[in-house]
């Protein structure tokens, strides 16, 4: 073994990255850069274009079910054949759900989510000046860009994009006849995975490996910001659940072209049976597409719950409230991530004692969310709040963490998922927490980081008026569901007006996709105060929101290599905000004290003295909330 | 000892730890108490494991790389234990992996395939060679051990190919096969001993379970597809030793991370051998 010690100051390309100057072109800056803040800004802009693809598609769907039987000539404009007459076709209704989904889980909420702040953030705050390869960093953007594009290439074959869900499972998937998406279109859409794969794991391995061997001189594990211990924990939930796709996927592939027949059991039609060979199972492929879709589910939130934690601390102006607790609610996340896979396969037969099992550990998640949960309410309280947008979108994020995670109670139950499975109330939870929770997180963090990213600043009226439009919008959309999932209406269908005992919910529809054309709407205001802030935005100062963490030491200027002298040596954590023995309201962690404490840990000042004037702790003040909130004290 | 201690120095942000372990410090090493400080090696500035950037990458890969195998194992494993009790039963490996280059007619069950066995892991011992001669920075030895591991993983390969066309020779195809025998030529088959003469007439096979060969062919052809990717990888770092590079460089890091890699390749050879063949 190597006995040499290995020092990241020292050795190879990093140390002295800000020494030579290459000569940059366009190709290299703009396009094939190995930049990771340039790679950041490519994430972000490729999955805010995915991102409205797929919102787009959303509100295609939504107009068949509000208005199952009318017609809209311009959908024949814009999908020709798939829309004749103007009402969508059955398998591109089919087709355009899939899509949808998969947009949204892989390709903008973890490409787009964790790609971007990911390889913005874990160089900057952990004070390295770029990933541990550079170039393997770009390789993973370049495999992200292609499988986007062999993705939606499938809207440009004949037989349509595939069609079977998000999910693709089979026998749907592994049929090529099954349905029109089920031939070439399901076959662009394993291969796009297969490249979304190859870059999930190149980005992931360099963001393990930069936060463990590349953090600066005083930057310890217990020093790190919140979000760098997200992005970390994210990467390791990736790197182990996304190889069992590319299994999973391999022998799909063979299942669909080669003639094997691994999740293929008998189907058979009038008696006969018809299939040339079976003998594999479906369930298989539940199992092993599970296992890497359940922990992906935290793959999209963790980062979001990281970025909040930061914007939170830094925005209520106090440290957030339970650091450790935070990171061992992270931990234990991601451990039981990896053993729930079961609670989305209830009814498929299994064995009931297997299925409490997995009822047992699924229910086991809601104690680190709680955590997490009152952590944050805990760290709002008798903060001196400054509501950003960012800040807005933070506590939007525990809105919907709250209600769309309360539901998770309900589904995780294995008797109450016989009526609530592939309903629309499992529609309605796993949009609220996973989709609109992390894509709140994601708003966060680009209204947040920003100014960091472009060097100016976005609209602050825009951003606040995006935020309650989308708060709205997500509540007024995702909330009736719960009802209809509740009242027994499935996911997936087409026309509910063929069916009388849902003609009760058509109201219902109407006010959910109107509600949607005006998030839609709202994402606009969104699109144009990005774009035209990145150009016309007033400048940003150095650190615009007052924040401790080690980004903002930076320049504005981004150079490659980040600093331009030495990087700074960390001294504190990245929460010590209001405290009493500091002038400023905040104490960066670059910044060396004059002999002050590392961490303050008397009692933190609260702003309102309005109990008795004294100062109090701030668990007394935690716990005392409880008392007002059931009367027992009056104040 | 002290390595593990270390090991679990990131948990430190834990206080209870922190107390457990100044403890436990104080306890049993009375002598250097003062090592488990805040200094930890997880304090940031230099790498925790004392490794480069590059060699943990390749941990984490191969980390991830046997999660990709372990999902085909376990998907094996499922397919084959639906078969048990079935009209149709999985084959017995050691009846149909029975045939040795130039013994025809032999019944030699997994002979050959101990023989691959025995060649991949001792590529592995000339691996190590390799990668023992680079820490003593002798450029020869490097490059006739990783000659000699080259030439183990095209054995190997070489092997897999005889392998590979014996079985389809024999009637294995991804879509179908017949390695299921009738009662009466399995009764025959169980009391065969080791290097009877043996011969199936066609009315003794009858298909067997279609993933029996599916599978066969994509598990091996899957760790197949590894050992040749790693023999291509090895050949470029051996051009790299014999062209100096690494003499240049001042050490031979580059071989270890290979190496690596295909011991790696070599203990999934060890699961595949072990649960499609031996069970």
């Amino acid at each position: 073994m190597s006995t040499a010690t290995i020092d990241s100051h020292a050795v190879g390309h990093h140390g002295d990255a800000h020494g030579h100057h290459h000569k940059e072109t366009f190709i290299t800056k703009y396009i094939f850069s190995t930049d990771h803040k340039m790679i950041s800004k490519q994430y972000l802009i490729t999955g805010i274009i995915m991102g409205c693809l797929g919102m787009g598609m959303s509100l295609l769907f939504r107009l068949q079910l509000a208005w199952p039987d009318e017609t809209f000539p311009f959908l024949e404009s814009l999908l020709g054949k798939w829309a004749k007459g103007g009402k969508l076709d059955p398998n591109y209704y089919m087709a355009l759900v899939t899509i949808h989904g998969t947009i949204m889980v892989f390709y903008v909420l973890t490409a787009g989510l964790s790609g971007t702040f990911s390889n913005l953030l874990i160089p900057l705050q952990c004070g390295a000046r770029d990933m541990a390869s550079p170039f393997m960093n770009m390789l993973s953007y370049w495999f992200f860009f292609l499988s986007s594009v062999v993705l939606m290439s499938s809207f440009f074959v004949e037989t349509g994009p595939a069609s079977s869900g998000w999910t693709v499972y089979p026998p749907l998937s592994a049929l090529s006849k099954a349905m029109p998406g089920s031939g070439v279109g399901t076959t662009l859409w394993l291969m796009a995975i297969v490249l979304f794969i190859v870059s999930a794991l190149l980005g992931g391995i360099n963001y393990i490996t930069t936060v463990l061997n590349m953090r600066t001189k005083g930057m310890s594990m217990n020093r790190l910001p919140l979000t760098i211990w997200a992005f970390f924990l994210t990467a390791v939930l990736g790197l182990l659940s996304f190889p069992v796709l590319l299994g999973a996927g391999l022998l799909l592939i063979f299942d669909r072209s080669f003639g094997t027949s691994f999740y293929l059991s008998d189907i058979h039609l009038n008696g006969v049976g018809a299939l040339t060979n079976s003998g594999g199972s479906p369930v298989l492929y539940q199992h092993l597409f599970w296992f890497l879709g359940h922990p992906e589910v935290y793959i999209i939130l963790m980062p979001a719950l990281g970025i909040s934690s930061e914007v939170i601390s830094t925005n209520a102006r106090k440290p957030i409230f339970g650091y450790t607790a935070m990171i061992i609610s992270l931990l234990g996340i991601s451990f039981l991530s990896f053993i729930v896979w079961g609670h989305h396969m209830f009814i498929t037969g299994m064995n009931p004692f297997l299925g409490t099992m997995f009822m047992y550990v699924t229910l086991i998640i809601a104690v680190p969310s709680a955590v997490k949960t009152f952590n944050y309410l805990a760290t709002l309280w008798k903060g001196n709040i400054r509501f950003t947008p960012a800040m807005l979108f933070a506590i939007g994020l525990v809105s919907l963490f709250i209600s769309g995670g309360l539901t998770g109670i309900y589904l995780g139950n294995a008797a109450l998922d016989i009526q609530l499975h592939d309903s629309y109330f499992v529609v309605a939870h796993f949009h609220l927490v996973m989709g609109s929770a992390s894509i709140f997180g994601m708003f966060a963090g680009i209204y947040h980081w920003f100014p960091k990213m472009y060097g100016r600043m976005m609209n602050k009226t825009l951003g606040s008026l995006h935020f309650w439009l989308t708060f709205i919008s997500a509540y007024l959309v995702f909330f009736p569901m719960h009802f209809m999932g509740l009242a027994g209406v499935p996911r997936r269908y087409y026309q509910f007006s063929l069916i009388p005992e849902f003609g009760i919910w058509m109201d219902v529809n109407v006010l959910i996709t109107v509600a949607a054309w005006l998030g839609g709407v709202a994402q606009l205001l969104f699109i144009y105060n990005f774009f035209y802030s990145i150009f016309k935005g007033p400048v940003a100062s150095t650190n615009p929101w007052e924040s401790n963490t080690l980004e903002w030491s930076t320049g504005l200027k981004h150079i490659h290599g980040n600093w331009e002298g030495d990087i700074p040596t960390v001294y504190r954590g990245p929460h010590e905000y209001s405290r009493p023995d500091r002038e400023l309201d905040y104490f960066p962690q670059y910044e060396k004290g004059n002999g002050e404490p590392e961490h303050y840990h008397g009692p933190v000042t609260v702003a309102d003295t309005s109990y008795d004037g004294k100062k109090e702790k701030a668990s007394t003040v935690f716990f005392s909330s409880f008392a007002h909130l059931f009367a027992l004290k009056r104040a | 000892m002290a390595l593990f201690r270390n090991c679990l120095d990131f948990l430190d942000f834990i206080p209870l730890f922190r107390k457990v372990k100044s403890k436990l410090a104080t306890l049993i090493l009375m002598s250097n108490s003062a090592t488990v400080s805040s200094s930890s090696i997880w304090a940031g500035g230099r790498s925790p494991f004392n490794v480069s950037y590059g060699k943990l990458m390749m941990w984490i890969f191969l980390l991830s790389d046997a999660f990709t195998f372990s999902s085909l194992l376990v998907g094996y494993g499922a397919i084959r234990f639906s078969y048990a009790g079935s009209s149709t039963p999985w084959p017995e490996p050691a009846n149909v992996f029975n045939h040795f280059p130039f013994m025809h007619g032999m019944h030699l069950p997994l002979l050959f395939v101990s023989l691959m066995t025995f060649i991949l892991i001792f590529s592995s011992v000339t691996m190590v060679l390799a990668v023992e001669a680079g820490h003593r920075n002798s450029k020869k030895e490097v490059s006739n051990y990783m000659i000699l591991t080259i030439l183990g993983g095209l054995a190997f390969l070489g092997c897999q190919a005889w392998e590979w066309t014996q079985f389809i020779h024999e009637g294995g195809r991804l879509s179908h096969n017949n390695f299921g025998l009738t009662s009466e030529a399995l009764a025959k088959a169980n009391a065969l001993g080791f290097g009877d003469h043996v011969h199936w007439e066609a009315a003794d096979r009858v298909p067997g379970p279609v993933p029996f060969a599916s599978l066969f062919f994509i598990v091996t052809g899957f760790h197949g597809f590894h050992v040749l990717s790693g023999v291509v990888i090895n050949i470029i770092i051996w051009l790299n030793v014999v062209r100096g590079t690494y003499e240049r460089r001042g050490h031979y890091e580059m071989v270890e991370k290979v190496g690596l890699y295909w011991h790696f390749v070599d203990l999934v050879w060890v699961f595949v051998f072990t649960f499609y063949y031996l069970i």
